[in-house]
């Protein structure tokens, strides 16, 4: 299937979950929000929610600014 | 009290802060200049913006601030609606565990000003969703008590645009918004240098928020020494209360008892 991962298109197997997405991008243990289709997604169902063809994750940390 | 204190915290929710400077991280070379500037300022509150997981980025902001006990303020910079700050405000509360939020809502990239409309309808959503909401608005008075009424925590005007360094351009709009305000004040954007800091505490401001006129100085932790100094200073003369500005002079020393000259 393909997903939309921070903008960009990516392959992934049938049956990844948000914390199998996560884990591709950061190793980061905290600091880092996940949307998937602009819905958050608590850190505790990451490794339950499972993610679709077409689907869009959006993983945030915080960075300098203001 | 003390005749000479003025230390008196900063509440905002029931938090209270021992500094008055709030401190934005954008726009400093280093995270050790950062770092630096943040030790320099006293600050006890510092922004922080959401952005897309950078797997390159080395180093973290988070990791610096809570190293030296410096609450996380996340802002929704960079939002033009008020859906997109409140997923921003979202995210920013799973990712950090705060329920604090600086609301930033702009209406084009040219003046990052506030977009009014947007910015009332994203904090009426985020403080119904239940949480404490610091917006940064215009230097309007009638919208800050709008901002007030729809639960937010603070209001956070104005000086002059983001990073223009132009000070508070509206002085008596400022002091409109302290005189009708509940919330804390919060001077937000446009501070130049120490005077306009100290400008924003003269009239009633219960803090200031800066980031570049720290981090793009020539010596940021020289500069945010100075921004801490001009905060407290500013704080010191409001509750000193000034004298009225007089047109002409008002001799300090007696004219009684000058030494004749035989004239």
């Amino acid at each position: 299937m393909r997903v939309t991962i921070n903008g960009q298109a990516r392959d992934l197997p049938d049956g990844a979950t948000v914390a199998a997405v996560v884990s591709q991008v950061t190793d980061a243990e905290r600091g880092v929000a996940v949307a998937l289709n602009e819905e958050v997604v608590p850190r505790a169902a990451w490794p339950t929610t499972p993610v679709r063809d077409a689907d869009r994750v959006e993983i945030l940390t915080a960075v300098q600014g203001g | 009290m003390n005749t000479t204190d003025a230390s008196g915290p900063l509440v905002i929710a029931g938090r209270e802060f021992g500094s008055r400077l709030i401190m934005g991280t954008g726009g400093a070379p280093s995270l050790h200049v950062l770092e630096e500037a943040l030790i320099a300022s006293g600050t006890e509150l510092t922004t922080v913006a959401m952005r897309r997981v950078d797997p390159s980025m080395k180093g973290s902001v988070l990791e610096l601030l809570e190293r030296h006990g410096i609450g996380v303020l996340p802002n929704t910079a960079g939002c033009f609606t008020s859906g997109e700050a409140v997923m921003t405000a979202r995210l920013a509360r799973e990712a950090l565990g705060t329920e604090w939020v600086k609301l930033e809502v702009v209406a084009d990239e040219h003046t990052l000003l506030p977009d009014p409309v947007e910015l009332l309808d994203a904090a009426e959503r985020l403080v119904a969703e239940g949480f404490v909401v610091l917006p940064y608005t215009n230097d309007d008075p009638v919208l800050a008590q709008r901002l007030e009424q729809a639960g937010c925590a603070a209001v956070m005007p104005l000086g002059a645009p983001i990073g223009s360094g132009l000070g508070v351009r509206n002085p008596h709009n400022i002091e409109l918004i302290v005189e009708r305000a509940g919330v804390p004040v919060i001077l937000d954007a446009g501070i130049g240098t120490a005077s306009d800091a100290a400008l924003a505490m003269e009239l009633g401001c219960d803090a200031v928020l800066l980031a570049t006129a720290v981090t793009r100085a020539h010596r940021p932790a020289l500069m945010a020494a100075a921004m801490r100094s001009a905060v407290e200073g500013g704080r010191a003369a409001r509750l000193a209360g000034r004298i009225p500005r007089r047109r002409l002079a008002q001799a300090s020393s007696p004219f009684e008892g000058l030494a004749g000259t035989g004239a």
